[in-house]
């Protein structure tokens, strides 16, 4: 055990988190543990998406030379996965914890068991496995290889190093993990529905807070969402995402290219987008993000040649 | 002399790419030492998810110095010369000495490389051998990859341990150093293990609870497996993949057997197999009775705490909501038929020149019916009463008699192929392509559609390559058939052929399946009129023809493409058209261009299905000489007849007759070569650009026959102007009977009658040859003479190309 992982469960202790039986305490704990490895713990980002990936925390900042570790929950929302809270282990709405290194740590592999020590799996208990899954983002222009990473043959990780974002080559590559935090948390508290889960220990169950959620957002997003104002709402996104560019702001222009991102998500949700259509659209989005990718890179990358001589893009 | 080992250890390596790592280390290993010339012994080469090893024995110390000689330009050649051999050689002007070669002056160059230690080789190699290591993927990592120039591995490299004898060989590759030290399993050892040299390597790490060699991990985790199924009262489902893939997740294998809910079951066991497989890389058991059991075999990577009691409980858990999945998907789709699920293929794109699956489904369809209708499939399989066919050991007494009528097989084979794509549209095959055709069977029979429908639905895919069954159930044949056909006539016409070893849409293989089915039924069929019929269906068009405007086409591309560049008034022609005899009649009327890219589109795609044929005879062990030989006549588009003058061939060529035929007609051919002898002008002149449209020309088939029968009736022998000395006339008897006998046994299809034909002429071309001058000073009778042996090589030409056949 490191000296840092021995802070970081004697910070657990000290608050008495309790992973085993609360989803606000495992959150916690992974928060203690990654703050004290020198992450700074970011709030999720105020916008709808698909995955923490699209977090400008981890695309916009995989950029670049500067050293950057990250740690935060973000909320994703997946449209067509919604099953109206009948299903026990799918969700529209559910949580993601990313954590993301800059450049990666020749031990990060060992600082990620440690996470999960921490949270309560002891790997001579349980099968821990790295197993191959190469990640590829078309959308972003963006590709890693790594593992998904098992516990007792169940997926609860997604682990990559990042080659390439917005098209450009990551110098350096940055670790990203990506722990499914419902999942994680209905294994360890031995559920088997993810509304089964105890969400603080004292008694308010995950189903108290999001099942009436997924019921109605379900609906709204299979039923209800007026499509006409969706394919309005994407025209405007495309649109304002052109004008930010156009006036060098990408971050700006990024955040309306996550926005027409979901609002593509809702449309499918609707199923009023052909198969042909689709791909269309699809290209669409795909142009917005890595074109704000692109400028950001490149609005950066004089200051960063400055900090970083001999760097370039 | 010393061993060698060197450890690499990374993290996790995709288990896929574990074997093939393994062979590049041996292969660059070897490289390395072959260019410095250090001899070896044994090379092994382990392999474990966190490390690649290798142990070279039996080394040397040290290289010998080697002295070697290079000649130069000779004395007085231009400074210009001199100093480049110099610059190449390495050496400096005054260190060349001066030969006299051929009595000239001539400049050497002695070069000089002294031994080398052995360890400071390695010590070069290692880095080498890391630089250029190719895997399928690789990637940077750390700080170092501020520079795209950094090392590249397939995961993070961390670690390498060299040791010549009990030496470390002193290397270091981007910051990475080598040494002796090295970690053993990643939970169940802590701190780090030194290795001694090559022979405690593997020793040291199985006390640090690694089994570095693959080959161990693989036999104990089989055999366990076997025994955990066994003392369960089940039998293991052998699967070697996994039993590769399992050893290349895990250091320390520890098979371990659970349970999932048996109401699982009611799911086809291929499913619930598959899932198992793909998903979770688990095994599967049987009961005695050969029936999937509600049992499944992961591979952990420790020796649990517990037993493997929390480990087998959550594995079961995940398994169980994959099973769900399964389970879930198997109930949607039966709530329609497959032919409601079949409405979705005209969403799916078949190929972007070829329109949608639902477009193929209908040629299919049409030719599936066409090939029963015909009697292609399902009628009598000995097509020639004491015909050499088929000659395969499959024969036709295995192919399954259809019990009903024709018209019955015909509709049956139609409804078949029209719900033969429909699964690739269900939510199953959504989710496990691999499960295509298996699960159209499964819902075909739910729905209660006949077995033979089902299983024809089921294995119409079949066969997928060497090996595979060979469909022979008629309704079965049919569609696969057909199926395959399409394919091919498809992509040939659309221009999207194999090229080198670029084949995307899998045409080479579809051509040895067609070759397969039809060998082993023994079914006929004639490749140029199912291209025809083909091309009938699949301009079948007036579901989408637009009557009000005529010229809005809302059909495929296929058709788009066909009709391109014809004008309305030949299209309409086209679309009244009913039959495909009828069809080609007003193809060639509308357009000749066309008709020439469709015939040539045929005609290539036969040429095709001829080399598949050759490849296949070849593995099969045939000679190539005598595939070639048959081949050479050209024109045959029945491959089972094709296949069958092969083999009569092969038998004959076999024989003394054979042998002494083929000396007598090389002697007859080189005479007639070296005499330039044209033979009978009988070619019939039509003034056509290309003269095997003749050849299958319905209108012309005839006259050529005629012409043909005239030539062989009416032998030059007739009109001899001298009397013919004995062997002559010997031999214009033995044509006269064998000529027409062994022309009877070809158009019979008795291939070994044929070649008995032959055999029969043996003797008298020998005595020919023995006693009758040829190249006669009469001028009539060299002509008679040269004419008798071009019959006598046409005669065997019935058979086959006999200058083809070497020996």
């Amino acid at each position: 055990m490191t000296l840092r992982t021995a802070f970081a469960m004697a910070a657990c202790t000290m608050t008495s988190r309790d992973p085993a039986t609360s989803f606000q305490d495992m959150i916690l704990a992974l928060h203690d543990f990654w703050a004290a490895q020198g992450c700074v713990i970011l709030q999720p980002y105020d916008m709808r998406m698909g995955a923490g990936t699209f977090h400008t925390a981890t695309t916009l900042r995989a950029l670049g030379p500067e050293p950057w570790n990250a740690a935060f929950v973000q909320p994703c929302r997946r449209p067509t996965d919604g099953r109206y809270g009948e299903n026990p282990n799918r969700l529209q709405h559910y949580y993601q914890y990313q954590v993301i290194l800059k450049p990666s740590p020749p031990d990060i592999q060992d600082l990620y068991l440690e996470s999960l020590r921490v949270i309560g799996i002891d790997p001579l208990k349980h099968d821990i496995r790295f197993v191959e899954d190469d990640w590829e983002s078309p959308t972003l222009g963006a590709w890693g290889l790594g593992w998904e990473v098992w516990c007792d043959g169940m997926e609860v990780t997604q682990f990559t190093y990042f080659q390439q974002m917005g098209g450009f080559d990551c110098k350096p590559v940055a670790g990203e993990l990506t722990y499914g935090l419902e999942r994680l948390a209905m294994y360890i508290q031995g559920v088997d529905s993810v509304y089964d889960l105890s969400f603080n220990g004292q008694g308010t169950s995950y189903g108290d807070v999001f099942l009436e959620n997924e019921k109605q957002m379900s609906k709204w997003n299979f039923e209800v969402a007026e499509t006409d104002a969706l394919f309005d709402l994407f025209a405007k996104a495309e649109k304002e995402c052109e004008n930010a560019l156009a006036n060098d702001v990408p971050i700006a222009a990024y955040e309306q290219a996550v926005e027409a991102s979901h609002i593509f998500n809702l449309l499918q949700a609707r199923g009023v987008i052909s198969v042909q259509e689709r791909a269309s659209y699809m290209g669409r989005v795909r142009d917005l993000a890595r074109g704000s990718c692109e400028k950001y890179a490149q609005l950066m990358a004089p200051e960063w040649a400055e900090k970083y001589p001999g760097w370039t893009l | 002399m010393a061993d060698f080992l060197l450890e690499l250890r990374s993290e996790e390596i995709p288990a896929r790419m574990q074997a093939g790592a393994r062979a590049e280390l041996e292969k660059l290993f070897r490289r390395e030492m072959d260019a410095a010339g250090v001899g070896m012994g044994e090379i092994t080469v382990w392999s474990t998810p966190r490390r690649l090893a290798l142990i070279a024995r039996g080394l040397p110390s040290e290289t010998q110095a080697v002295s070697e000689e290079a000649k130069g330009p000779p004395v007085g050649a231009p400074d210009q010369a001199v100093d480049g051999f110099c610059r190449k050689a390495g050496v400096t002007r005054d260190q060349l000495e001066v030969r006299e070669v051929k009595g000239r002056e001539t400049y050497f160059a002695v070069i000089e490389t002294p031994g080398r230690t052995v360890r400071d080789v390695l010590a070069e190699a290692i880095p080498a051998i890391i630089r250029d290591f190719a895997w399928p993927k690789s990637m940077r990592w750390g700080a170092a990859s501020i520079s795209t120039e950094s090392m590249r591995w397939v995961r993070p490299l961390s670690g390498i341990v060299a040791l010549l004898g009990d030496e470390v060989v002193e290397c270091e590759v981007h910051g990475v150093t080598s040494g002796a030290v090295t970690l053993g399993h990643r939970f169940h050892h802590s701190g780090d293990i030194t290795i001694g040299n090559a022979d405690d390597y593997a020793v040291k790490l199985h006390a640090g609870k690694v089994i570095v060699d693959q080959s161990i991990r693989e036999d104990y985790i089989a055999q366990e497996a076997r025994g955990l199924a066994e003392v369960s009262g089940l039998r293991l489902v052998e699967d070697h993949g996994l039993v590769v893939e399992n050893a290349g997740l895990t250091e320390w294998p520890c098979p371990i057997l659970g349970y999932f809910d048996e109401e699982f079951l009611d799911v086809p066991p291929e499913v619930i197999q598959l899932t198992a497989r793909v998903n979770q890389k688990y095994f599967v058991c049987e009961d005695s009775a050969g029936t999937l059991a509600n049992a499944f075999i992961c591979t952990a990577n420790i020796e649990a705490e517990d037993g493997g009691a929390a480990i087998v409980d959550g594995n079961r858990k995940v398994l169980a909501a994959r099973l769900s999945d399964a389970r879930f998907f198997w109930d949607v789709d039966r709530q329609k038929t497959l032919a409601q699920h079949a409405e979705g293929l005209k969403r799916i794109t078949f190929h972007e020149k070829l329109g949608t699956v639902a477009d193929k489904v209908d040629r299919v369809a049409k030719l599936a019916r066409w090939l029963v209708e015909e009697g292609i499939v399902g009628a009598s399989r000995s097509p020639r009463e004491g015909g050499d066919l088929p000659q395969t050991s499959a024969g036709p007494n295995e192919v399954p008699a259809f019990a009903g009528t024709q018209e019955e097989l015909a509709s049956l084979a139609e409804q078949a192929a029209r719900l033969c794509k429909a699964d690739l549209v269900t939510e199953m095959v959504g989710e496990f392509p691999e499960l295509q055709g298996l699960m159209g069977g499964y819902y075909a029979r739910a729905e209660g559609l006949p077995d033979a429908v089902a299983d024809a639905i089921r294995d119409h895919y079949k066969p997928v390559g060497q090996g595979d069954d060979v469909p022979t159930a008629p309704v079965t044949v049919a569609v696969s058939l057909a199926d395959k056909l399409d394919t091919l006539f498809a992509f040939y016409f659309a221009e999207e052929r194999p090229t080198g070893s670029k084949d995307p849409f899998a045409l080479r293989r579809a051509a040895l399946a067609v070759n397969s089915i039809l060998t082993a039924s023994g079914y006929r069929l004639n490749l140029t009129e199912a291209a025809w019929r083909w091309l009938s269906a699949a301009l079948d068009i007036p579901k989408t023809y637009d009557p009000d405007t005529k010229v809005k086409w809302q059909y495929n591309d296929l058709t788009i493409r066909f009709i391109g560049d014809m004008n309305v008034f030949d299209v309409n022609h086209i679309l009244e058209t009913e039959s495909w005899g009828d069809l080609k009649g007003r193809l060639e009327y509308a357009s000749k261009r066309k008709y020439d890219l469709v015939r040539t589109s045929f005609m290539d795609l036969l040429d095709f299905f001829a080399d598949r044929l050759k490849v296949q005879q070849r593995e099969a062990g045939v000679r190539h000489d005598l595939i070639d030989a048959v081949f050479a006549l050209g024109g045959e588009d029945d491959l089972v007849r094709l296949l069958a003058r092969v083999h009569a061939l092969q038998s004959f060529m076999e024989t003394e007759d054979g042998t002494n035929l083929l000396a007598g007609y090389k002697r007859a051919a080189n005479i007639l070569r070296k005499e330039d002898w044209q033979g009978a002008d009988d070619a019939p002149h039509t003034g056509e650009e290309d003269p095997l449209v003749l050849v299958d020309d319905p209108d012309m088939r005839e006259i050529v026959a005629a012409q043909m029968a005239e030539k062989n009736t009416h032998p030059a022998g007739k009109a001899l102007s001298y009397t013919p000395e004995p062997a002559e006339k010997a031999l214009i008897d033995a044509l006269d009977t064998a000529g027409p006998q062994a022309e009877a046994a070809v158009q019979d299809e008795r291939f070994a009658d044929a070649m008995s034909a032959l055999a029969s002429l043996r003797k008298p071309i020998d005595d020919f040859f023995e006693t009758v001058t040829v190249n006669d000073d009469e001028e009539a009778k060299r002509t008679a003479r040269l004419g008798l042996l071009a019959r006598f090589r046409d005669a065997v030409h019935q058979v086959a190309d006999f200058g083809k056949i070497e020996g």
